[in-house]
Parts: C-alpha cells; structure tokens; sequence
C-alpha cells in the first residue's frame, strides 16, 4: 500500500461544509435535511428570473468565526463572484461563490500524526452557494428523465483551500479530522460526512525526493468519508508511482473516487476543464467586513479542540488518547468536564476520578451515543450529574463496577438516576453474585469448623456463617442470596 | 379620459370620473387602437376592471390609496407579475407565469395603480426599436411606419398613444429616454440603485434600472415617487430617503448651471435635432439658468465599453434558460442537446449574438483586455461625470443624435448600436437622467432633451424639466392615431 520511498507525495485538500445557518446563504429558505423535495425553496433558490441574492449576514459571521480559529486573514473587503458552468441541479447556472477576492486568507491547522504535530497552511476561506440535487437512473447523460430537487439548492456553504503541505494519505486523513473537529466545535458545521455536510476533494502529485518544484496534479473528487480520503489517496500515490516508474506522465486530470470498487478513474483532462467565466457578481455590492464586528467574533470564540486536548492533559492527568477522543466535539468535552466537576474533586478522596469519569465515557457513553454528535450528547439521559451519582456508588462500595454497568443500560433506558435504579431493584453491591461469592469464600475459609460442624449435620453452623457474611457486607446482603449461594457453595466442599 | 394621472386623480377626487370609467375606456381603447400600434403583448382586462373596481370604493369613501389611485398604468414585460406571464419578448419565456411580484409591482399594487397589461420591448431588452421582439414589432403612433424606439418601445408607444396613462420600462443604455424622446413622452431613468430590481428580469445587472414613462413631468414625479426607495430584496438599491419629487418641482431653474457636453453634438447628428436641442437650451437660459461648457472626453470609449459589459453580464443572466425548470423546451436526445434545442429555438438572432459575445468577453485569457478594461473605461466615465457635476449642478444634451427611423431601416447591428451613443453614458455612471419632448422635426417626428443629474438627484434633473416643460407648447401635441 505504500509509495515507493524514492517519491515524495504531496496533497491539498478542499473541504465544503455546509454552514449551520437556519436559512440558505441568499434566501430566507430553511435549511433542514430530508425535507420533502422541493419544499425548501423559494423563487431565489430556484433561479427564477428576476430574483436577487442577499447575503445571509449569520454565514458571513460562521465564516469569519472558522476563519479566526485557523488565524486566518480576515479580509477588510471582499467580493461574490459568479461562477459558470451547465448542469441542471444548480438553477441559475452559475454559482455564486468568491473568486479573486475570499473572505479570509492565509491560515493554518495543526495535525498530529504517529504522535509528531504538524502545521498545514490554509490558503484561503470562501463563501459561496450548495447546488440542488438530482435523482435519476445511470448516468445523467444517458438517463432519460432526470428529476430535481432544490432544497439543498442556495444552502450556505464555506470552501476551505489548504495548501498543498500533506505529505501522506494519512496526513490527509488527519488535516480532515482535525478540521473537522475544529467546525464542529465552532458550531458551524455539522461535520455530517454521509448527509454531505462535509464533503472533500484532494489534490495529489508525486516527486522525486529532494526535487522542490511541484508534480502535475491530479484532483480527486467524491471522497465522503475519512477512510475514502485515505484508500483514495494511497490508491492514487500508488497508481501515479507506477506511472512514474514506467516513465509515463501524469496527465492533469479530473478523477472520480469509486469507492465500491477502490480505484479512481478519469472524469475529464485539462484541454475538458471548465472555463468558469468568473465575473465579480454585480447583483451583490462588495462586503466590507466592520473590525468591530470581527473582534467581537473574534472574542467569543469558544477553546478549540487542540488547546482543550492539552488542557484535558495537563489540568485533569488523563492520557493524550483518552483527550482527543474527548474532545471530538465541543458537547463531549463539556459533558466531560461537567460530569468530572459534578463528582468532585477533594483532595484526599481524590483517587484518580477524573480518569474514571474519561472511561467510562469511552467504554460506556460513547457505545451508546456518538460522541460527535452534539445534540445527541447534549440530550443524553445520562446527564453529567446522574454519571456522577452512579460513579459515587462504585466509589462507595454500594454496588461494584460491574452491576454499575447494567445500571448504566437502565439508566440510559429509563432516564432516572442511578441511586434509584440500585434501590429500585435491589442491586447493591452484596446482590452481586460474584462480590459476594468472594466474600462467602473468605469467610469459609475463616470457619473450618463451622464448615465441619455443618457436614456433621449441625444445620445451625449455617447460620453462623450466613451472619458471618452479613457482617462482612456490613448489612446489606440480600440473605436469601447469601443462604442460595453459601448452600451451593457448602454442597460442593 | 386621455388625460395625465394627476388630472385623472382630480377628477376622481371631484366625482367627475370613475377608475372604472377610465380603465374601461383604455381598455376600449386598447381593443380599438393596438392592433395596428402592438405596444401590449398582454392585456389583463379583467385583473384592470377588478382593480378599478375595488379603485372606486375607496374613492367612494374617500380614502384613496395616494395619487396613483386608479391610475391605469402599463408595464414593461420584463417586470415579474404574479400570476400573469411575463415573456421578455422572447420565445423561451413566451409561457412563463412567475410565483411573485417584482417589487415596484407590489408598490404600484400597493399605491392602488390598476395595471392593464404587459408591453412589448426587444427580446430580452436587447435593442433600440422594438422591432425585435420575439411576438411582433411596436410602430410608433406618430408615425407607424416608424419604430417607437427600444427596447421599451411597447411602455413609450402605450403612453404616446393613450393607450395607458403611464406605464414603466427598464433603462440598461437607453432603454427608456431613447424611447420616450422617439415617442414624445416623458422617460426617466432614475439614479442605479434608485429604485428596487427585484423582480426586473436581468439583461445586465449593473446597468438596469427601472424607471417610468409619463404624459408629462408632474406624473414622472408621482410615478417615480410611488417605486423610489431601499429594498432588502435588492443588495444594490440604495438605503437613502426618498425626497417629495412633486414638492421639489416648482422651484425653477433659476440660479441653477446647466453643463452643456462638447461630445453630445457630433457630427452626423440630425441637424433637426441639435436645432431642437439649441433651442431647448436658450429657453432654459430664458428660464435663468446659466450654461457653461464641459467635456466628457471619455464618451467617444462609452459605446465599446458598454458592448462588453453588457454582452457580459447579459450572457451570464441569460444562462438560466435552458429548458431544465421553467419556459420553453424543446427535446433532445440527451441533456445537452435538449438544452442547445432549446436555446437555440427560444433566443433570436440579436440574443445569440450577445450572448457569444459576452462569453467571449468574459473566458479565460480575454477578460482582462475586455471586461477588465470596459470596468475601467466606467471608472473614467464615472470620474469624468463626478468632475462635471463639480461645475454644474445638471447636464442637457440629446437624447438620441436621431429621430424614430423606419422599420427595417437598421438592418447592421453597429448602427442600431449607436443610436444609444448619448444615452449609455448614464448607464455606465449610474446617474439619472430623463428624456423630455423639446420639439418635432419637419416630418413631425418627436425630438427628446436629455438632462442628467448628480447620483439620487432625481429631484433637481425633474425639476428642470418641469420648468422646461412649463415654458414649452410641446406636451399640448398628440398624435393621430384614430
């Protein structure tokens, strides 16, 4: 799977993620996904003669929130622009979109890969227009109807070009996640892959080692997930290596992603490319972006996923792994530190209960709700404080950890808090079987001769060791289980 | 009945007419006269009566709407009615019924105005004679083998023929003023930004502006007060108080300067019109104006940067129409044929040229010799305007450097071009200007005065043509049309 070590592989990556706005980037259409077709749309969206666009001032304010959180340039002016090409999901065939004037330019994430961090530039932040969707059979040339459906059509959606600084399909992957963690935490975007909310295309070219002008590149489009991103890449370096090798070259091309069958094939070359006619968009006068309103933006933006990550290290003691699977949304991180805040923290009785809270996150929670969805977090039954309460009850012996995960289910079930379930259904510690078996053994090894005393047929003996074991429970064993288990354990001595 | 709005209303205020009266005897006039003039594409006779209709009520009870109440007006067909179609004078939108109102039509509806139909223009407002709209040519009344002027040709021919008490067009190089000084009525083009283009179906965008045509100054004002103002529906228009146009009007020319363009009097012209304009001026001076000379040297590249930008913005406004959502369709065996069929069948021969052009104009590798220069050329014509307007608080020149020519007469593309020679200027600064009647020639064609105004001086440039007007027997003349 790898390339040759002789080449060195260089991608950029274009992300599109559609904005979080209640209405579309130039109508006041709502936005929500899985509408009924054509019922989010307006005579705007529908490129209707006549209609006019009005930027929606919310998208503007997602795009400079992102674009700050990657220190980006925000641009005191910048421009919409059309740009043309015919296909028939986008109405007004032209998208408006920016060109030579973006809204933010000149940023950087931080990736980390095999543990190293790395710095990849951004290049520039844009916002333009979503296009409608189409829904045929085969191809659209060929098919013999086509039917439309513009909901999507006119939904704000924000370009973000990197440069072309990763140096590996992994890499890639990484800069996706890490970039999309970052949206998602800003609360701008969804970062829903398979709805589309995140959608990425790549650039990739190989050279020779050492060489420091660039290969000829090759685009790849329809990577809908992170592991696309990845197979699609290696498969790509792969391919161009062998090119290379056999002395052929790279044609700048346009390459579709087939996921199913894991191989890119060729949409069209250069001499096919589109001649995108860009123009500034004269229905719409230059936005000029007040510094005012961008320090404010710039002032509210909340901790990003990376500086929480080390925080989470630093201030709470848990291991790099268990931050960033933490910190994967801005709901998760809070449900943690929340639920750690809840338990509380005295020194003394501290034990390690900021790394408990963390696993049973990740073992529990997470296999439950998925921990980049925000809403679905942020509405768990479990709430910070009920996490908290159950966790209590492992620390102070009334029920162990094990019976703590059925509650955990019935908890997750039922909505009410942990100490309720445990009274409700009699589950403290000593109604654990294997708890109290050991307890039960201890003590039976503690009384040989009640043990004899009990085979020479002396039923009292019994007795005395089932009080032996309530003493041992401090009370709270459920006798009935006690006799059960200590008669099964005596039959078998 | 053929009458002014402002007398009409004044009637209606005394009881002397109804709306009802008046729209039916239009609409009489329509079935009896259109034939031969073709200024309506559409007549909504019914829509007309009801909102006539509903017209009288409220001046029955004494609570009209303003002084548009009843007022039978015409549009320009490139004005987006709900529920009525609106073609373009094109063949792609010969069926198309649009879901909504363009905004002036909601401030006309708003203001009681009982619009009674849709008038004819140059496809897609793409000329200077109306002879090129997809359904038939407009004459002009004065003379009907002549054309009305273009592409509003349908809204000056309608109003010159009382055939509606006023109407409204769309100004992209001339569209109104050109017309209107063919016709002999009243044209404004007001400041770009000036009045909302929502619902104006786009030929190029940073050009178009709606403005009215009127039976004299005094309606131009209530016309334009009734659109004029910011809308959120329009990025462009311009968030700035609409002053009292009417109130503004008396004020006289007295003490005002008056920039007179050594570029507007160019050889070739009409001699009838230069003498008609000449005249205009000393009667102006009369009036207590003074006249200074200026020079707006970058006119002569005006005409060569408006057939980039507009081919430009035209072929991308116009890409819509393919087929796919509204219009015409013609079937193909795939996509893109279905889509070519359709484009090539639904535009005319002027629409295709433009659209080639502007294509061109706007690839990759040409647009900075194109676009890129004909935006500076604008930046200049903009500046020079700006240091005009520094000495002068208006400017008058010629409308047209002609009279209404014959149908069929401009047959080459680069002559009817330059019929617009003195009115694109206007379009590429965005300052308003209007077309007021100074005169006829010997065949008794109607000759236009041009005056142009600062940005959002509308109230000035009408002001001077009311006084004009006032001084003038020309707006007592009529032509015969029956």
């Amino acid at each position: 799977m790898t390339t040759p070590e002789r080449y060195e592989v260089v991608i950029g990556l274009e992300v599109h993620a559609q904005l979080r706005t209640k209405s579309k980037m130039f109508c006041g259409c709502t936005t929500t996904f899985g509408a009924p077709p054509n019922s989010q749309t307006c005579p705007v969206c529908q490129g209707m003669p006549g209609v006019l666009p009005v930027v929606n001032r919310r998208a503007v304010e997602f795009g400079i929130r992102t674009a700050l959180a990657f220190s980006c340039r925000v641009n005191p002016a910048c421009r919409f622009a059309r740009k043309h090409y015919y296909y028939p999901d986008m109405p007004k065939n032209y998208q408006i979109s920016q060109y030579e004037e973006p809204l933010a330019e000149d940023g950087f994430l931080e990736i980390e890969v095999d543990g190293g961090a790395r710095t990849i530039g951004i290049q520039r932040l844009h916002l333009e227009e979503d296009v409608g969707k189409l829904l045929h059979e085969g191809t659209l040339e060929t098919a013999q109807a086509s039917l439309v459906d513009f909901n999507r059509s006119g939904v704000a959606l924000m370009e973000t070009v990197s440069r072309p600084e990763l140096r590996s399909p992994e890499e890639a992957a990484a800069y996706l996640r890490a970039f999309r963690a970052v949206l998602i935490f800003l609360e701008v975007c969804d970062g829903n892959m398979e709805e589309g909310s995140l959608r990425c295309d790549a650039n990739i070219s190989l050279r020779p080692r050492g060489q420091t002008e660039l290969g000829t590149k090759v685009e790849i489009k329809n990577l809908n997930s992170f592991r696309n991103v990845q197979r699609a890449l290696e498969f790509e370096a792969r391919r161009q290596a062998q090119a290379l090798d056999a002395g052929e070259r790279i044609v700048q091309e346009t390459r579709l992603w087939e996921a199913d069958r894991g191989y890119t094939r060729s949409m069209r070359s250069k001499e096919f490319a589109h001649d995108y006619r860009y123009f500034p968009e004269p229905d719409l006068v230059p936005l000029r972006l007040d510094r005012a309103w961008v320090d404010e933006i710039r002032a509210a933006l909340p901790e990003l996923p990376r500086a929480r990550r080390q925080r989470f290290v630093t201030q709470y003691g848990v291991p790099a792994y268990d931050a960033e699977v933490l910190t994967q949304s801005r709901a998760l991180a809070d449900y943690y530190e929340a639920s750690v805040q809840a338990w509380g923290s005295s020194p003394g009785n501290r034990g390690d209960r900021p790394k408990t809270v963390s696993n049973w996150i990740m073992s529990e929670l997470l296999a439950a709700l998925p921990g980049d969805d925000e809403l679905a977090i942020q509405r768990s039954p479990i709430t910070p404080a009920r996490l908290a309460g159950l966790l209590r009850l492992i620390e102070d012996g009334t029920i162990s950890g094990k019976i703590a995960k059925d509650v955990f289910q019935k908890m997750l079930a039922s909505g009410d808090d942990a100490a309720a379930i445990v009274g409700r259904e009699g589950l403290t510690q000593v109604a654990d079987e294997a708890a109290l078996s050991q307890i039960i053994v201890s003590v039976m090894a503690a009384n040989p001769k009640a043990i004899d005393d009990f085979k020479r047929g002396k039923k009292a003996a019994k007795g005395a060791l089932v009080g032996q074991v309530m003493k041992a429970t401090g009370g709270k064993a459920n006798p009935a289980l006690v006799n059960r288990l200590l008669e099964d354990k005596l039959s078998k001595t | 009945m053929h009458r002014p709005i402002h007398e009409l209303t004044d009637a209606y205020r005394r009881g002397d007419l109804t709306p009802t009266a008046v729209a039916e005897s239009y609409l009489a006039r329509i079935a009896a006269l259109d034939e031969r003039v073709g200024a309506y594409l559409t007549v909504v006779r019914e829509h007309a009566l009801a909102a006539a209709q509903e017209s009288e009520r409220r001046w029955r009870a004494g609570a009209p709407l303003g002084p548009l109440d009843g007022a039978p007006l015409a549009l320009k067909d490139v004005l987006c009615t709900r529920g009525v179609r609106t073609t373009c004078g094109s063949k792609m939108l010969e069926a198309f019924v649009p879901p909504y109102d363009a905004t002036v039509v909601e401030r006309l509806r708003a203001a009681g105005a009982v619009v009674l139909g849709k008038t004819n223009l140059d496809e897609f407002a793409m000329g200077s004679s109306t002879e090129h709209s997809a359904f038939h040519p407009t004459r002009n009344p004065w003379d009907l083998s002549r054309v009305p002027g273009g592409s509003s040709g349908g809204s000056a021919a309608a109003v010159a023929g009382g055939l509606a008490a006023g109407a409204f067009g769309s100004d992209t190089g001339g569209s109104i003023r050109q017309p209107a000084a063919f016709c002999g009525v009243v044209g404004m083009k007001p400041t770009y930004g000036r009045v909302s283009r929502y619902g104006l179906v786009a030929l190029a965008s940073s050009l178009d502006q709606i403005g009215p045509f009127a039976q004299d100054v005094e309606d131009t004002a209530l016309l334009l007060g009734a659109i004029a103002g910011h809308d959120r529906r329009d990025s462009t228009s311009i968030a700035a108080p609409v002053p009292d146009y009417m109130a503004e009007l008396p004020r006289g020319v007295d003490g005002l300067t008056l920039g007179l363009p050594d570029e507007y009097f160019i050889d070739g012209m009409d001699p009838e019109v230069e003498r008609a304009v000449r005249e205009a001026i000393d009667v102006l001076r009369g009036l207590g104006a003074r006249i200074e000379r200026v020079s707006l040297p970058t006119t002569r590249h005006s005409l060569a940067a408006y057939y980039i930008i507009l081919p430009a913005e035209a072929s991308s406004n116009l890409a819509r129409y393919d087929g796919v959502k509204y219009g015409l369709r013609v079937p193909g065996r795939d996509l893109v044929e279905m889509e070519s069929r359709t484009r090539a069948a639904g535009f005319g021969a002027e629409v295709r040229r433009r659209i080639m052009l502007g294509t061109y104009a706007l690839s990759a590798g040409y647009y900075d010799a194109y676009y890129g220069k004909a935006q500076s050329v604008r930046t200049l014509v903009r500046r020079e305007f700006g240091a005009a307007f520094a000495r002068v608080d208006l400017i008058v020149a010629p409308t047209t450097p002609n009279v209404a020519f014959k149908h069929g007469e401009k047959e080459d593309p680069l002559s009817m071009y330059l019929n617009d020679v003195f009115t694109i200027p206007g379009n590429l600064s965005g300052i308003p200007g209007v077309s007021v009647p100074c005169g006829f020639s010997g065949a008794g064609l109607p000759i236009g005065l041009q005056i142009l105004g600062r940005p959002l001086d509308e109230a000035r440039v009408l002001r001077a043509a009311y006084a004009y007007e006032k001084a003038t027997p020309w707006r007592a003349r009529r032509p015969e049309l029956v």
